[in-house]
């Protein structure tokens, strides 16, 4: 709706697009300076702190500060570096978590690109990541880069299996893989959300409910892994690896990283709510159907995706704060012999049951 | 529990002529001197034997005696030349609860013991402090390198009553 | 064939997780460990050289900087070695206030070790839980000494001030809300089943080699020996008071693990607030500058005397030629000695397990290089 109305807007398509597609850094930006805050504060108030007081009110303004001040600072590349794999990384990896935004749908009326093949290109997109992390610990000439980008790409990959097979169970549900029409399945209330068995009629609504919790557990500890948080963040450890891959970045650069991580955040808590929480449905109906005021439906359906979404983002930050750190192997044995197993049987059942 | 007195006697009777003398005048402590050459037959012996299993060398240490004659040197500054220096072991059997104190002393020209790493672990970083401080040469250590102080410093062994800081280290001024 | 080969890592001096300016060299085989060089001597001070130009009491300063978490302990040793030397016995409530203060800081430092435990897994939020505690502590020092880190109280034959007015009871408060803490911690970190696979069956020490090694403290205790000098060669009063000394069990795996070593401090501070507890009970009132040497000059002689550092046995062996200087000072500093097993632990294991034997091991550097 908004492209159709941008289109008509400048009377041509090609303008419609570049601003279509850059609204997702309208929000991106915003919304990750706003979680770098949060995730102070969070962290803060779980061990008896008040974090940053000083800028604004209750810090609010410390990330834009933080932001200048990184902007301003001196770009450093090392000597050893191999200088265009070092540049053109953080760029890759904050456009791979930027590209996964494109079929994300954010309200109804706004989606960067409607197309059929939507969860899938998310996957494959967000692989790109991956790229970006080894070359950027790769070109980094640093030890510690070079474990923490090997590390990331075992369990980037790695996670991406179980995440791709209850993804699976969720598009035998509903037939598509189209996340519009996946939200569109999870319509009314609460109740029909994916985690509560959709808006599948009858008895096999029942007997799906255990699976899809199954199922959502699943993918959001695998999403935790994807976006390498805690307990599932060795390839930044910090007590051993220093800061990982990132490690000889600075300034604009490392921004980028961090800009890519938080994006990233989001994009996964996204995916999750989009494919079990009813993506930007409203839990109770809508405000601007009761008053008769049908614009506003969007607008209420952009607030609640983005209220699912950083919930989800919290919950990641609840659990970085209080969990200690998985080791390499005990990470991988987690992933290989429990979480892909689990899914497999999971997705039998599932399908098993949309069958009979 | 044995008392310093009954173990230099069992050791008298093993060792012979590398046990030298029990010396209770110094007021607090026990010390038993041996030979400095034949020191790790002892502590094997002191280690392995059913009466003494003295399974833990609590401290190594390495003193300057400081008792040669004093030189004055061209410069104004104070030289030892001849006496001796010494190594002290504490030893200390965590099972039957006794401790017991060895001393060597060796001459500060040619300063030579042999190690007692293979018998208490231990010992490896301790001698190779002893080494480092006071210039000890414990002889079959398996990786006798400074410890402490940069492996290259080359202005002598800091604990020692003469030592004097050198000018420049790799460029840098030493005293300030 | 694939052609592959041994990669060294250097760890440290500066890295977040050596606990101050050691270098480990790591020779790597993948992710696995081959062999581990550790390189000392960053924070060398010249301690032992110091303490020749300097008297008795002077040096008390220097020995606060040892192992500057436990400066009560270091200064408690220091003292004790001097006094044996010089034969003085000091009055009944310096004895008290000293063990009081010595626990407190075997409390605050156990804190630390056990808080950045927690970071070096990864957990972030007990070592705010822990320090936390551990200020309170600091403050009660500050209180009674006015400094926060390195003290100068405890002196030769006495100490520098009386406690303060309402000491007692604020101490009493703080062990109260403490014993919440540690349950606190055992919930969030102990029995914490990642921090568990995480540390249980890593880096065994068994009793043997523990005893060869000279490790001493927490670490020999989790081998599963009851040592404590404080049982085993008592000095000041640590007779008096009725405490357990926790071993380790293997309660999650073999004996002289990680988590063993870790619990170890966690119950050895639980017994370290007995201990307060029955000290400020009995405190009895009196004089404590009634012992003060006017001139420390011991007699010719030498001595060797420890006591029971937070981080294992700290030893002054001091050599007195009858001068107002000492001869020769020279330490054993637990932390130096507990290192030294550090390579024998690590071998086979992956770089992730290297900071966690190192971070259960507890060292501070202050005391290793001296």
């Amino acid at each position: 709706m908004i492209y159709e109305f941008l289109a008509n807007l400048f009377g041509g398509d090609v303008i419609a697009s570049f601003i279509s597609g850059a609204l997702p850094f309208a929000f991106i930006v915003p919304f990750a300076l706003f979680a770098v805050w949060l995730e102070r504060k969070v962290s803060a108030h779980m061990q008896d702190r008040l974090g940053p007081m000083r800028v604004g009110y209750h810090g609010w303004m410390q990330t834009i500060a933080d932001i200048l001040k990184l902007i301003q600072k001196e770009d450093i590349t090392a000597t050893d570096t191999d200088k265009k794999l070092f540049n053109i990384a953080p760029v890759l990896v904050f456009m791979g978590s930027y590209a996964a935004f494109a079929a994300i749908p954010f309200s109804s009326a706004y989606i960067g690109s409607g197309i059929d093949l939507g969860i899938l290109y998310i996957v494959a997109v967000s692989g790109l990541v991956v790229a970006g992390i080894l070359m950027a610990g790769w070109a980094s000439n640093n030890k510690y880069s070079l474990y923490g980008a090997v590390r990331s790409a075992a369990q980037v990959i790695s996670y991406e299996i179980p995440t791709v097979i209850v993804i699976l169970t969720v598009v035998v549900v509903v037939g598509s893989l189209n996340l519009t029409k996946v939200t569109e399945f999870q319509t009314n209330r609460f109740w029909d959300w994916m985690i509560f068995g959709g808006s599948i009629a009858g008895i096999k609504k029942l007997i799906l409910l255990p699976f899809m919790f199954i199922g959502f557990i699943i993918i959001y500890i695998s999403s935790l892994a994807e976006v390498n948080r805690t307990p599932f963040d060795i390839p930044e450890a910090e007590s051993e690896l220093v800061a990982g891959y990132h490690t000889e970045y600075s300034g604009m650069k490392f921004a980028m990283f961090f800009l890519a991580e938080y994006a990233n955040m989001f994009a996964v808590s996204a995916v999750v709510a989009t494919l079990f929480f009813g993506g930007y449905h409203s839990p109770f109906g809508y405000l601007g159907n009761l008053i008769g005021l049908t614009w506003l439906v969007p607008i209420e359906q952009f607030f609640w995706f983005t209220v699912k979404g950083i919930f989800f983002v919290f919950v990641q930050m609840w659990l970085r704060w209080t969990l200690p750190r998985l080791r390499v192997d005990q990470l991988m044995t987690l992933c290989w012999k429990y979480l892909i197993p689990i899914a497999f049987v999971n997705f039998l059942i599932v399908a098993l049951i949309m069958v009979l | 529990m044995k008392s310093s007195e009954e173990i230099f006697a069992i050791l008298k009777e093993k060792f012979g002529d590398a046990v030298l003398q029990l010396n209770t005048k110094l007021p607090k402590e026990a010390v038993i001197d041996v030979a400095p050459l034949s020191v790790t037959d002892i502590c094997w012996f002191l280690r392995d034997n059913e009466e003494l299993q003295f399974d833990s060398l609590t401290l190594l240490s390495a003193l300057d005696d400081a008792n040669g004659e004093k030189v004055t040197l061209e410069d104004g500054t104070t030289e030892f030349k001849g006496g001796t220096l010494s190594v002290v072991y504490h030893l200390e059997s965590m099972k039957l609860k006794h401790k017991l104190v060895l001393r060597i002393f060796t001459e500060r020209e040619n300063p030579e013991v042999e190690t007692v790493s293979r018998v208490w672990a231990c010992a490896d970083w301790h001698e190779r402090e002893a080494y480092d401080m006071i210039g000890i040469k414990f002889l079959n250590h398996p990786d006798l390198r400074r410890i402490l102080m940069p492996y290259d410093w080359e202005a002598g062994y800091p604990l020692r009553k003469d030592y004097k800081n050198p000018e420049f280290y790799h460029g840098m001024k030493v005293p300030y | 064939m694939l052609k592959t080969e041994q990669m060294v890592l250097n760890m440290g001096p500066q890295h977040p997780s050596t606990h101050g300016v050691l270098r480990l060299e790591l020779e790597l085989e993948g992710e696995i460990i081959v062999n581990v060089k550790p390189h000392l001597g960053y924070l060398h001070r010249c301690f032992e050289k110091h303490c020749e130009a300097m008297t008795y009491p002077q040096i008390i300063p220097y020995v606060d900087r040892l192992d500057y978490l436990a400066s009560m302990n270091n200064e408690m040793g220091y003292a004790v070695a001097v006094e044996r030397l010089l034969d003085i016995k000091v009055p009944e409530r310096v004895e008290y206030i000293r063990v009081i203060m010595s626990e407190l800081q075997r409390i605050a430092s156990h804190l630390v070790a056990v808080g950045t435990y927690g970071i070096d897994i990864g957990a972030f939020t007990p070592f705010l839980y822990c320090f936390r505690d551990r200020e309170r502590i600091l403050s009660l020092f500050e209180k009674t000494c006015g400094a926060r880190l390195l003290y100068n109280y405890i002196w030769i034959g006495g100490l520098s001030h009386d406690l303060p007015l309402n000491f007692v009871n604020e101490t009493k408060d703080f062990l109260k809300d403490f014993k919440k803490t540690i349950v606190e911690i055992n919930d969030l970190l102990s029995y914490n089943k990642i921090f568990i696979e995480r540390t249980a069956n890593v880096g065994v020490l068994n009793l043997e080699s523990a005893i060869n090694y000279g490790i001493t403290g927490p670490n020999l205790r989790a081998s599963g020996l009851k040592w404590d000098i404080r049982r085993d060669d008592p000095y000041s009063i640590y007779d008096r008071f009725d405490f357990e000394i926790p071993v380790g069990k293997g309660l999650h795996g073999q004996v002289g693990d990680c988590w063993d070593r870790y619990f170890l401090r966690v119950q050895e501070m639980e017994q370290s607030i007995r201990i307060i507890e029955q000290a400020l009970d009995q405190l009895p009132e009196g004089e404590i500058t009634s012992a003060l040497p006017k001139r420390v000059k011991p007699p010719e002689g030498q001595i060797y005397s420890r006591v029971e550092n937070p981080k294992g046995e700290l030893g002054f062996f001091i050599v007195s030629k009858g001068q107002l200087q000492p001869f020769r000072v020279k330490v054993r500093p637990p932390s130096f000695i507990n290192l030294s097993v550090l390579g024998e632990l690590c071998k086979g294991h992956l770089i992730a397990d290297v900071v966690a034997i190192l971070g259960s091991i507890d060292i501070v550097l202050g005391e290793v290089d001296r």
